[in-house]
C-alpha cells in the first residue's frame, strides 16, 4: 500500500518536470551534445559540415597548418584573443569588485528602511537590455560624445581621444553592464555580518584598515567569490559588448566563434572553440563550488 | 574612552564616495540615451532642442513594427510555456523530499544560466539547421522555443522560493476533505501561489524581450526581433531614433521589474530570492 503511493508520487513528480525537462533537453543542453559532434567533422565549403571524421577543428583552436609546406605553428592569432578574452575578463572583474564591494558595504549600512531602495537601484540596470545598456556607453565614450565633449571643452585636450573600439571600451562596457553581478552577492553577505564583531575590534585598538582586511572581508568573503565568478564567466563569454565596443578590432573568444559561423565558414572550428570556452567556465564554476564549500565546512 | 561619542563602526572612509560615484555611473549612460531620445537634430551628442520626432520616425517604420509585434509575441508566448513549465517543475521539486535524481534536475533547470550564451546559441543554430533541413519548417517557433528554454529558470526562481514559503496545512486541509489534486490545486495551491506565477512570468517575459545573442543566432532571414533589428543599425549612421526605441524598452522593462519587486516583497523575500 505505502508501496504502491511512493511510486504513483514518484510518476506524479516526473509528469510534473516532464514539460520543463523536455523543453531544456530540445533546446538547451541536447544542442550541446551535437556540437561536440560537430567539432570532429570536417567543413563543408558553404558553411555546414562533410559527415567524415576530423581532428583538424582541434588542432586549429591553438595551431595552424601552414599552407605550403604543411607544418604546424602556433596561432598567433587565435592565442592573442584567447589571451586579450581572459585579460579583459580578469580586469573586468577587478575593477567590478573594487566599485562593487564599497557600494554594497555602503547599500547595507542604510538603515534598514532605506536599503531596499538602493538594492532596487543596483537592480534595475541589471534587467534592463543588454545592448541598450552597451549602447549608452558607446555614445558616452565615441569621439564626438559627452567624455570627449567635456574634456575638450575644459581644455584638457584638443583633439578628441579615441576610447570607442579599444580594449579600454570592452571593459568600460563589461564594466557597466555586469557590475550589479557583483554588488548582489557581496550585498547578501553584507547584510548578514555581525557589527557586534566590527565593534570588539575597534576596542582592541585595530585600526579601521585592519579591521576591514582581518573582520570584514574574511567575513564576506563568499560573498566575493560568488560575485567575482559572477561576473568573470560571461565576461569570458561576452558577444554583444565587444561587438559594439570593440568594432570588430578587438576580438573576443565569442566573437572568434561567431565569425566561424558567419565569414569564416568552419563549422567545426566554431564548435571546438564553444567547447573550449564552455571547459574554460566550468573549471572557473567547480573552482568556485569547491571553495565555497571549503568554506562552508570551516565556519561550520 | 578617548574615542569621541560619534565613533561610528560602520563607517569606512572613502566608501560613501565610491557608492555614490557607482550609482551616477550606472545611471548617467542611461539617463543621456534617454534624454537624446528626445532630441530635435539628428545627432546623438550635439542638443538641438526637445521633439518627438524620433519617435514618430519609429513608430512609422515598417521594419519597426514587425520587429515589435515578432517581439510581442515570441515574448507573450515564451513566458507563457516557461511559466507553466516552471510551475509544475516547482510543484514536483518543492513539494516531495529530496529525491533521487533531484541535483540533475535542478542543474538542468539552471542550466541557461550557467552555459555562455554563445554557446548555446551556436548549439541551436547547428540543431534547428539540421532541423529546417529535415522538415523544411522556418517559422517563429525554433525562436519561441529557444526563448522558453532560458526563461525556465528565470520563472522557476520566484515560483519555487513563494512554494517554499507556503503553508502545506491548508493544501492537507483540502485533501482530508475530498478535494481531488487537481481541485486542491485550482482552489487553494494557485491562490496562494499566483504573486510568485505572475513575477516568474513577468521576469520570462523580460528576459526574452532583451535577448539579443541567442535570437540573433537562430532566427531564419526576415525574423529581426527588436534587439536584433538595433544590433543591425549598428553598421549605419546611428540617429536617435534608436534611442527612442530604446527609450520605449527601457520604459518597459523598468517598469515590470518595479512591479516584480512591490510583488515579491508583499509576499516576503527569501535569501536568494531576486537575482
Amino acid at each position: 500500500m505505502a508501496e504502491t503511493r511512493e511510486i504513483s508520487a514518484a510518476r506524479r513528480r516526473w509528469m510534473l518536470l516532464a514539460p520543463a525537462l523536455a523543453i531544456l533537453v530540445f533546446a538547451a543542453s541536447g544542442p550541446l551534445l551535437i556540437v561536440i559532434m560537430y567539432s570532429f567533422l570536417t567543413p563543408g565549403d558553404y558553411g555546414g559540415v562533410i559527415w567524415s571524421f576530423s581532428t583538424d577543428a582541434w588542432f586549429n583552436v591553438v595551431a595552424e597548418r601552414d599552407f605550403f609546406d604543411e607544418t604546424l605553428s602556433f596561432s598567433d592569432a587565435h592565442w592573442s584573443i584567447f589571451w586579450r578574452s581572459v585579460k579583459l575578463s580578469l580586469m573586468t572583474t577587478a575593477v567590478a569588485f573594487l566599485v562593487g564591494f564599497p557600494t554594497a558595504y555602503f547599500i547595507a549600512t542604510r538603515p534598514k528602511a532605506t536599503r531596499d531602495i538602493w538594492m532596487l537601484l543596483i537592480i534595475i540596470p541589471f534587467w534592463t537590455n543588454l545592448l541598450i545598456r552597451t549602447f549608452a556607453v558607446m555614445e558616452i565614450i565615441r569621439n564626438e560624445g559627452v567624455v570627449n565633449s567635456v574634456m575638450i571643452g575644459l581644455g584638457i585636450i584638443d583633439e578628441p581621444i579615441q576610447l570607442l573600439f579599444t580594449e579600454f571600451a570592452i571593459t568600460l562596457g563589461m564594466f557597466y553592464v555586469y557590475l550589479p553581478l557583483m554588488v548582489l552577492p557581496i550585498y547578501a553577505s553584507m547584510e548578514r555580518l555581525d557589527f557586534s564583531l566590527v565593534e570588539a575590534a575597534y576596542d582592541l585598538y585595530a585600526s579601521r584598515w585592519r579591521v576591514l582586511k582581518r573582520v570584514i572581508f574574511p567575513l564576506v568573503k563568499p560573498g566575493v567569490i560568488a560575485g567575482s565568478i559572477l561576473v568573470f564567466v560571461p565576461s569570458l563569454g561576452a558577444y554583444v559588448t565587444p561587438r559594439v565596443l570593440g568594432g570588430g578590432k578587438q576580438l573576443m573568444l565569442g566573437n572568434l566563434i561567431e565569425l566561424q559561423f558567419g565569414q569564416g565558414r568552419n563549422w567545426p572550428l566554431g564548435a571546438a572553440l564553444s567547447i573550449t570556452l564552455l571547459a574554460i567556465v566550468m573549471i572557473a564554476l567547480m573552482v568556485y563550488v569547491r571553495s565555497a564549500g571549503r568554506e562552508e565546512v570551516s565556519h561550520g | 574612552m578617548a574615542r569621541s561619542r560619534s565613533f561610528d563602526v560602520r563607517r569606512q572612509a572613502g566608501f560613501p564616495a565610491v557608492a555614490i560615484t557607482c550609482f551616477i555611473l550606472l545611471y548617467l549612460p542611461i539617463i543621456l540615451l534617454v534624454v537624446y531620445s528626445f532630441n530635435a537634430g539628428k545627432s546623438i551628442a550635439i542638443w538641438e532642442g526637445f521633439s518627438l520626432q524620433w519617435y514618430v520616425s519609429a513608430w512609422e517604420n515598417e521594419k519597426v513594427q514587425d520587429a515589435t509585434i515578432r517581439s510581442l509575441i515570441i515574448a507573450t508566448c515564451a513566458s507563457v510555456i516557461a511559466t507553466s513549465a516552471a510551475v509544475m517543475a516547482a510543484l514536483a521539486t518543492t513539494r516531495s523530499p529530496k529525491f533521487k535524481g533531484y541535483s540533475v534536475v535542478f542543474a538542468m533547470i539552471n542550466q541557461p544560466l550557467m552555459i555562455p550564451e554563445i554557446v548555446t546559441a551556436v548549439a541551436l543554430l547547428i540543431f534547428f539547421a539540421m532541423i529546417k533541413v529535415a522538415t523544411g519548417y522556418t517559422g517563429l517557433w525554433y525562436l519561441i522555443l529557444a526563448h522558453s528554454a532560458f526563461c525556465i529558470p528565470f520563472a522557476y526562481m520566484p515560483i519555487r522560493a513563494r512554494l517554499q514559503g507556503m503553508d502545506l496545512n491548508l493544501e492537507q486541509a483540502g485533501a482530508d476533505l475530498y478535494g481531488t489534486p487537481w481541485r486542491v490545486f485550482r482552489r487553494i495551491t494557485l491562490p496562494q501561489l499566483w504573486p510568485g506565477v505572475l513575477a516568474g512570468a513577468m521576469l520570462a517575459f523580460v528576459i526574452s524581450l532583451d535577448d539579443v545573442v541567442i535570437t540573433e543566432f537562430v532566427k531564419s532571414a526576415g525574423q529581426d526581433t527588436l534587439p536584433t533589428y538595433m544590433l543591425g543599425q549598428l553598421r549605419r549612421v546611428i540617429t536617435p531614433e534608436v534611442n527612442a526605441i530604446s527609450t520605449v524598452l527601457l520604459a518597459i522593462s523598468v517598469a515590470l521589474v518595479i512591479a516584480f519587486y512591490l510583488l515579491t516583497k508583499s509576499g516576503k523575500p527569501k535569501q536568494g530570492d531576486v537575482q
